[in-house]
């Protein structure tokens, strides 16, 4: 038996070590709590928004401010997880997520500063953090995307529950695993209630539901005429309408009833990690996600609602304000863990 | 011909089936290279087990209770074994074809079935669905991934053959054995463990893919662990379902060895191609056409049509391209050489010795290649921070995932290839007065060095199309031709999108191409 004792002295040994080297995790120098700001002209962005999108805004920035802006980018979900895993040693000074989630996940991990209140207040209420450790930079509405050859927008329910109705069985498609889904879910068990809900979500997973992968699948299938209607966020047709032309699309948008959870405005948004606390150059890249200017440049170019008071909408959209339903404030829209049980019960997830 | 699995063997005797003059035990100095090499490998799990266990014991068992976790790890099983048969049928039949049978041109379609490799899966999902959008599910994704992994198995057979005796086949035919049956009987036996080393390499590839089982909407482990991470931020939940995953690949590896068993090769004399009729001839094309027209040809044309409706067409940043390019093959060339280094001291160990410790040093560098990218490249986002932070998103650290990723790639191919040096020729050195080191390195190296090259091609190849841990470790503002590539299909730029896709194809295939003529030990002089 000596192989097998060797082997476990080795296996032994490796883990030690590895061990020994996770206790000595060295971290980075604590964030001084108060404290004068300090600049050093420079910081590294972590974006889980695309690069093509993000960084002419990020070079209108640096030639503003003279500040270097070292971009990490990827997709929101894998750098969240990438800052959980970091902690404390994270070289990023500035999160800019795609989704709300990332941010409430991150947040309820500790990671964030607490912003100052001339950005935290820039954004009215029900768009942005409620305890002001990230906020809120553009909003996506949800919508039903429908195949514009087989169907017109007075073929179409006004409200989402009578989407799982039989008649359109094995013809509803969306993308169960992402997040503005899950959110649209958490926004109909606060509107319609738990029961309500849960009876939605049986009478989807029993409807021949067709499941993708994220959005941009879920539109491509109905643009391709595969699929009669799908929920995603509106943004994406629009982005796809801008490579292919507007009037190719066979996909066409339909916004739900004002109010109703099938029609609630999803947010991205962005968040200062701890150790950056007092960073003048974080604060400001931050502070200009949040200005007219930059908000101006989503309108424009990505299509999506301005959060700032006073900037319009893309056109061709309905007001945001038409979306928002009162009853509903973005706190509530925190307990996702639920919302993924419910799901998971009924093996969408 | 059947092996027994070493497991039933008595401990400290070797193995019957080993080379005829190998020694009783291993030297310790090839033992502790390959425990580091091992170690290496071991990263991951470690990381899993960590991540598993800290949300507690019972939070483990509700997910694992989950409907849906059931059905994500049948479903990888499920489609891991029937790409691996299919793979198998379609990969040995094609060798064949192309070795023993007189076809125009043998050597231009050993290079045409060797060019699957260079796609990578989510590209070949990708191209399908342009021309068919309304495919998902279980049989093209059997499909699919069976065409674009077919050449691991294609080209160690074909290789094996042309060393493999072909006399013994003519004798079973004078016997009367028909042409299949003489083929299993004479010739499959020396084509075995070849064979079925690529299968292993298709089976562990199989379920460790993610971009195309979301391609096709087939949802396995690798789907539910993406999940995890994207919607629930919920490491604790992915760690579960990736330690299911190491089990199934952990199935999937204890398979492999004791279906591989180990003959002493024969000493062979080449056997000229048989020639025949025309009709025979046209019938056998799809077999060996099959792979590159679905894997290679559907999907680039796809592509091409999308590029041809593009509106995104604009100036192409040539020098930002060709940045990518540099970094792209300069990770290619540096995970090659690591890998190749990392997986010589475990082939060398496995091709030469049994037991226990050599089991488990062998099967435990295997696993890294049965996991996604995003969990290789959060466990050594976790290791660097620990261990050596000052390396952290630096290209060491990225080189070395790569390594972890896809050393068993090599391991497989250099443990065929070291396996087949005759012993003899090593214990000849011994006599001579050489160190087992030295006659190794003498002897056993320089005859195996072709597998060892074909070993750091395929990872080369694997790192160039390598995507999830490329985007978690790579140093901040390093791009490589997948990180671009998938910089624009995210935004739907499939105009901008296309010279990356096409660059990064024509770049992986020419170590692919490469690999179609390389020649395994040089048993045809011995």
């Amino acid at each position: 038996m000596r192989s097998s004792r060797s082997f476990s002295l080795l296996a032994l040994a490796a883990s030690a070590a590895l061990l020994a080297g996770c206790a000595a995790n060295p971290g980075t120098e604590p964030a001084e709590p108060g404290g004068e700001p300090t600049a050093d002209g420079a910081f590294t962005l972590y974006s889980g928004r695309d690069e093509e999108l993000i960084q002419p805004l990020i070079d209108l920035f640096e030639e503003q401010s003279g500040i270097e802006v070292d971009v990490r980018y990827g997709n929101t979900a894998e750098l969240g997880a990438l800052l959980l895993e970091e902690g404390e040693a994270t070289p990023a000074r500035v999160f800019l997520s795609q989704d709300a989630g990332a941010l409430g996940a991150l947040s309820q991990a500790g990671l964030f500063a607490t912003l100052p209140d001339d950005i935290a207040d820039a954004v009215p209420a029900g768009f942005t953090s409620t305890d002001d450790s990230w906020v809120g930079v553009t909003g996506r509405a949800r919508v039903v995307v429908y195949d514009g050859d087989e169907l017109t927008a007075d073929d179409l329910p006004d409200t989402v529950v009578e989407y799982v109705e039989p008649e359109w069985a094995g013809r509803l498609g969306l993308p169960p695993g992402n997040a503005s889904f899950q959110s649209f879910v958490t926004a109909l068990r606060v509107i319609e209630g738990e029961q309500a809900a849960e009876e939605w979500v049986e009478a989807l997973a029993g409807n021949d539901l067709q499941i993708f992968e994220n959005n941009t699948a879920t539109l491509t299938a109905v643009n391709e005429g595969t699929l009669d209607v799908g929920l995603i966020n509106h943004y994406y047709w629009f982005r796809q309408a801008a490579e292919v032309g507007a009037e190719n699309m066979r996909a066409q948008l339909k916004f739900l009833a004002a109010g109703d959870a099938g029609s609630i405005v999803n947010v991205t948004g962005a968040g200062i990690l701890s150790a950056a606390a007092q960073d003048a150059d974080a604060l400001e890249f931050v502070r200009f996600l949040v200005s007219e200017e930059a908000q101006a440049y989503f309108v424009e170019q990505t299509f999506e609602y301005p959060l700032l008071p006073g900037v319009d909408a893309p056109e061709g959209l309905p007001a945001l304000d038409s979306l928002v339903n009162p009853a509903l404030d973005l706190s509530d829209l925190d307990d996702l863990s639920t919302t993924q049980q419910l799901l998971a019960e009924y093996g969408l997830i | 011909m059947i092996i027994a699995p070493e497991a039933v063997e008595p401990p400290r005797r070797p193995a019957p089936v080993t080379a005829p003059a190998a020694p009783g035990r291993p030297p310790g100095l090839l033992v502790v290279a390959a425990g580091v090499a091992a170690a290496a490998a071991a990263i991951p799990l470690v990381y899993l087990v960590v991540r598993a266990t800290g949300g507690g014991f019972e939070a483990m068992l509700d997910v694992l209770a989950r409907p849906r976790v059931l059905e994500y790890a049948a479903n990888s099983l499920g489609l891991a074994a029937a790409v691996t048969l299919s793979a198998l049928v379609l990969g040995t039949g094609t060798a064949v074809v192309l070795s023993r049978l007189r076809v125009p041109f043998p050597r231009a379609w050993l290079l045409v079935s060797s060019l699957p490799l260079a796609v990578p899966s989510y590209l070949a999902g990708y191209g399908w669905l342009v021309t068919l959008p309304a495919i998902n599910g279980f049989v093209p994704s059997w499909i699919l991934l069976t065409a674009v992994t077919v050449p691991y198995v294609t080209l160690p057979v074909a290789a094996a053959l042309r060393g493999a005796s072909g006399d013994l086949e003519g004798v079973a035919r004078t016997l009367g054995r028909g042409p299949v049956r003489a083929f299993l009987v004479a010739t499959w036996p020396q084509v075995r463990p070849a064979a079925i080393a690529g299968s292993l390499l298709v089976a562990l590839y199989s379920l460790s893919d993610f971009g195309l089982v979301a391609m096709m909407r087939f949802p396995t482990l690798t789907w539910g662990i993406n999940q995890a991470y994207a919607a629930s931020f919920d490491r604790a939940q992915a760690a579960v379902l990736a330690l299911l995953l190491v089990v199934l690949a952990l199935l999937v590896v204890v398979g492999e060895r004791s279906a591989r068993g180990q003959l002493p090769r024969q000493a062979a004399r080449a056997v000229a191609p048989r020639t025949i009729r025309r009709g025979m001839l046209v019938a056998l094309l799809p077999v060996v056409a099959a792979a590159p027209a679905v894997g290679v040809a559907v999907p680039l044309l796809g592509l091409l049509a999308r590029l041809l409706e593009a509106q995104t067409l604009r100036e192409l940043d040539v020098a930002r391209l060709l940045g990518a390019v540099g970094a792209t093959v300069g990770v290619a060339v540096g995970a090659a050489l690591l890998a190749v280094l990392l997986a010589l001291p475990v082939a060398a160990l496995a091709s030469r010795y049994r037991g226990r410790l050599v089991s488990a040093l062998e099967s435990v560098s295997y696993l890294g290649h049965a996991l996604p990218g995003i969990v290789v490249g959060l466990s050594l986002v976790f290791f660097a921070l620990a261990v050596v932070p000052v390396l952290y998103q630096s290209v060491v650290v990225l080189v070395f995932a790569y390594a972890v990723l896809f050393a068993p790639k090599a391991i497989s191919t250099m443990r065929a290839g070291l396996g087949d040096v005759p012993p003899r020729l090593v214990a000849v050195a011994r006599t001579l007065g050489d160190s087992p080191l030295r006659a190794w390195w003498r002897v056993t190296v320089p005859l195996a060095l072709p597998s060892v090259g074909i070993g750091a091609l395929l990872v080369a190849i694997a790192t160039m199309k390598e995507l999830p841990a490329t985007l978690l470790l790579r140093p901040t503002g390093v791009s490589t031709l997948a990180t671009e590539l998938w910089n624009r299909t995210v935004i739907v730029e499939y105009g901008a999108a296309a010279p990356y896709a096409a660059m990064l194809v024509l770049l992986a295939a020419v170590p692919a191409v490469i690999l179609s003529g390389v020649r395994t030990v040089a048993k045809e002089e011995l």
